[in-house]
């Protein structure tokens, strides 16, 4: 049992990271961005192309997911998303939805529509045991990735500039262009590293997810979960509704699989009935 | 004398700052009354939690006698209690005419039917024509609210408040945002209408208070700083300190 | 200028040209438009003038039906809702399993999924009054996800993967049996769709559909004037709920067949899209979309039958950032849609 928990705290670390980058922009644009997962299905796609095609190391791909999904998400933002800043929430979604159709639709086609795998380095493979319990070492790896990136999050946004100027303009973006902070700037440089964000979790999720054209698909909602009822306006919100949302899945999948979604979905209603702005909502709604 | 409009101890919070403090308030059946203050004093946070735009933390709200503290804010409105916006807050894609006759229609308990189109509704329909020829909007009634001059969105605003039959009316800086010269047809609605309605005024201009009024409350950070007639008001040497200033 | 608001004296009687002005901007706003007519006219005439293409014409109906549904709680109501198709995949499987199980009459069939559709529309908008437009974007998305899966599961009852099938439909009210081109089918189709437009149209018209709107415009300001909105919303999520069931239940009818797909994401995605194609508000904007849309996909799967979800994409994406006003405006030809008496800017 402890591995399910184990296993369903790696999995919650990993939707943290891939989540992350949205609660974000939500937070501080108000986008409802539904295309955030095709930026993640890009880290992998990185990483199963530079490791299978090229012989490459699990370890470059990593940072390298993160640098192509951040540009790519920088020449989004520049070009089509800052146009949709002041629009309804109604277009925001058809447009991300749009993105989506057109990132599975290219993926299909230029990498065809079977799961990728790829050969996880040797140190990474297998189980060790730690206090008796069997651990899988690749799991290991990305609790250990993941908690560091939440800590170096953590310690961003509260002790750097660039961190408390992101936080003013989340909670207030005229005040915060009132007092000559450069907003558009922070808007695009937090709305790239979110999705080189979610393209390093694609690339460290697809041994662990499944990489396939249509993950921005099956994953949205998991996304969408860990942003509504972690809320926008901490880092801990996103990262406890994660991992939640990580074990609640891992063990649902395991005891009750017949009706293992349902699981997610039904506690999803639930929350939401209850606390319909999260569970860690500071106050206003968004 | 009967009470039309009453507070018992009205509290709001949010989180540790307290925008209305112990507000204990009675307006006459018939009154005038004028509620003034300075900015942040919390008026139009008092209009909203008598309106059920806002819950309060703590206390009553009752109107004619009757509890209406857990109302819903459309249930408020049924039991005739309206307000005015300091901002209009309008139907920008509607014409007055429709707009009006919204507000009529579910004053009768129309609103809901689903199955006659609201044009069968003609006494509805006439009144609303009559309602808004009275504040001089019948030249307009079929343009989309959106095209009107902010002046006779202000009117549209009173006139929609007055559709609901209201006994008791709040408004909120009616005046507000108004160019001067449209200023003096909102005041001379305000000033028309009908004695068996009572009026709550939020007002900043002075000399709109002092014609209007019979009776001034002025709200200090959230609090009853001082009460009374117009005359008692006025002389008051703390109001005058506080929120009239040295030249009133 | 004297204003005396007492019913007894007035200094300024309202004169009768007002009140006869008013009853006619009235009537106006609810008057028969010109398109409506052309539109109708054109599905009859189609009967006859077009009978090798009743197959297509009939997948347009039943889209145009569940797209006016869904334009009853998004253009009408404002409510943003990712996962519609879960009425319309209720419908279709209620309809389906009621013709493999127990009676083989469609009207019948299709008046039972309707209701099953309304009832979980019922009970599902109480989740919707609730929350911002992420919630409930969320837990729309979420109800239609959890009927998928349970399609899925529950594969003694709905076939799972593979659908359900085996059933064949009766003749239509005893009388009207599908035939193998389609005619009646169609006709069935479009009889349904007309006569639920009227309804939707008459409660456009209605003080209710007028309170709708102004929920949506105004929320705050809707209250205020006595607007008890909860229960207006619930009123309209369920027969928007039952219309989409009627879609569902009419696309299981005439193709004999459920696919597990009534309920994918793409179905409630590509009515959304039907809906930017046509407009919002007026009602006939689903029905308008619903014809371009399907010739736009039925040519595009020809073209490049595999990947036209990349073109459905990009066209969602050129829509909303070219904005459908200016689209509209180069289609000049559809002034009425933008009448001010309507109101009814998308």
């Amino acid at each position: 049992m402890l591995t399910i928990l184990f296993d369903g705290i790696a999995y919650g670390m990993l939707l943290f990271i891939l989540a992350c980058g949205l609660t974000i922009t939500l937070g501080l644009m108000n986008f409802i961005n539904l295309a955030h997962g095709a930026f993640a299905m890009t880290g992998g796609y990185v990483t199963v192309v530079m490791m299978n095609r090229y012989g490459l190391s699990f370890y470059w791909c990593i940072p390298a997911a993160f640098l192509v999904s951040a540009a790519l998400g920088a020449i989004l933002e520049r070009t089509l998303y800052r146009r949709l800043y002041t629009a309804s929430h109604l277009e925001q979604v058809l447009f991300s939805v749009g993105l989506v159709f057109m990132a599975v639709a290219a993926a299909d086609y230029i990498m065809g529509g079977q799961q990728q795998l790829i050969q996880l380095p040797p140190e990474l493979s297998g189980r060790t045991e730690i206090l008796g319990i069997g651990i899988g070492r690749y799991r290991l790896f990305t609790i250990v990735i993941c908690a560091i990136l939440a800590i170096v999050l953590q310690l961003i946004l509260s002790r750097t500039r660039f961190g408390s100027r992101l936080r003013a303009a989340v909670d207030d973006r005229r005040v915060a262009m009132g007092l000559g902070i450069n907003v558009s700037a922070v808007f695009a440089l937090t709305f790239a590293f979110g999705s080189g964000l979610a393209g390093l979790g694609g690339a460290m999720g697809a041994e662990i997810l499944g990489l396939d054209p249509n993950f921005p698909l099956k994953f949205m909602i998991y996304f969408l979960i860990v942003v509504a009822v972690g809320g926008t306006s901490t880092v801990s919100g996103p990262f406890l509704a994660a991992i939640l949302l990580g074990i609640a899945d891992v063990a649902g999948k395991y005891y009750v699989p017949a009706i293992g979604p349902f699981v997610i979905y039904g506690l999803m209603i639930i929350m939401l009935i209850v606390r319909p702005n999260g569970l860690f909502a500071r106050g206003g709604a968004r | 004398m009967t009470i039309a409009l009453e507070t018992k101890a009205l509290r709001c919070r949010f989180g540790a700052f307290v925008v209305t403090n112990d507000v204990s308030l009675q307006v006459e059946q018939g009154a005038r009354h004028a509620l003034i203050g300075p900015n942040g004093a919390g008026k139009t946070t008092l209009i909203n939690l008598l309106t059920g735009v806002l819950k309060p933390s703590a206390g009553q709200v009752l109107l004619g006698g009757e509890q209406i503290t857990d109302f819903a804010a459309h249930r408020r409105v049924k039991k005739g209690l309206t307000r005015t916006f300091q901002i209009n807050q309008l139907f920008l894609d509607y014409t007055p005419l429709e707009t009006v006759a919204l507000a009529i229609g579910e004053r009768d308990g129309v609103g809901g039917n689903l199955f006659r189109p609201l044009s069968s509704y003609t006494r509805a329909v006439d009144e609303a024509a009559e309602l808004l020829a009275r504040f001089g909007l019948d030249g307009v009634m079929g343009n989309r609210t959106a095209t009107l001059p902010y002046g006779k969105q202000r009117l549209l605003e009173i006139a929609l408040a007055f559709a609901s039959r209201p006994k008791v009316l709040l408004l909120d800086e009616p005046a507000a945002g108004v160019p001067e010269d449209e200023r003096h047809e909102v005041l001379a609605i305000v000033s028309d209408l009908p004695a068996d309605v009572t009026v709550l005024l939020i007002e900043h201009d002075m000399d709109l208070v002092f014609s209007f009024a019979s009776r001034i409350t002025v709200l200090v950070a959230g609090a009853i700083f001082a009460e009374g007639s117009v005359a008692e008001v006025s002389r008051d040497p703390r109001v005058k300190a506080v929120y009239l200033g040295e030249n009133a | 200028m004297t204003v005396v608001a007492n019913e007894q004296s007035r200094a300024v009687p309202p004169s009768v040209a007002d009140a006869g002005q008013a009853q006619s901007l009235m009537r106006q706003r609810s008057r028969i438009r010109f398109y409506e007519v052309i539109v109708w006219v054109a599905a009859v005439v189609a009967i006859f003038v077009l009978p090798s293409k009743m197959l297509i014409l009939t997948e347009i109906a039943i889209l145009a039906l569940f797209a006016v549904s869904l334009d009853l709680v998004l253009g009408f109501a404002g409510i943003v809702s990712l996962g519609h198709t879960a009425f319309f995949g209720v419908g279709a499987y209620v309809a389906g399993l009621i013709a493999r199980h127990y009676y083989a009459e469609p009207v019948v069939g299709l008046v039972i999924a309707g209701l099953a559709s309304g009832l979980l529309g019922y009970v599902t908008s109480f989740l919707i009054l609730r929350g911002s437009d992420l919630t409930r974007l969320m837990t729309t998305l979420g109800i239609a996800l959890m009927l998928a899966e349970a399609a899925n599961q529950l594969g003694w009852l709905t076939g799972g993967a593979d659908g359900l099938s085996g059933f064949t439909l009766g003749p239509i009210l005893g009388m009207f049996e599908f035939d193998l081109w389609g005619r009646n089918g169609y006709i069935y189709c479009l009889t349904v769709l007309f006569i639920s437009t009227m309804i939707a149209r008459r409660l456009a018209f209605s003080p209710f559909g007028l309170s709708l709107k102004a929920i949506k415009a105004n929320p705050v300001r809707a209250a205020m004037v006595g607007v008890p909105a909860r229960r207006r919303i619930i009123l309209v999520y369920t027969i928007a709920a039952i219309m989409a069931g009627f879609a569902g239940a009419l696309l299981a009818q005439t193709t004999s067949f459920v696919s597990p797909d009534v309920l994918a994401f793409h179905r409630s995605a590509d009515v959304l899209l039907v809906l930017v194609i046509g407009g919002t508000g007026y009602l006939y904007g689903g029905i308008f979309g619903a014809i371009v849309f399907t010739l736009l996909r039925d040519w595009l799967s020809v073209v490049t039958p595999q990947y036209w979800m990349f073109w459905i994409g990009l066209l969602l994406i050129v829509l909303v950032l070219v904005g459908r006003e200016r689209l509209s405006n180069w289609i000049g030809f559809l002034p009425e849609r933008f009448s001010r008496q309507k109101g009814g800017q998308p």
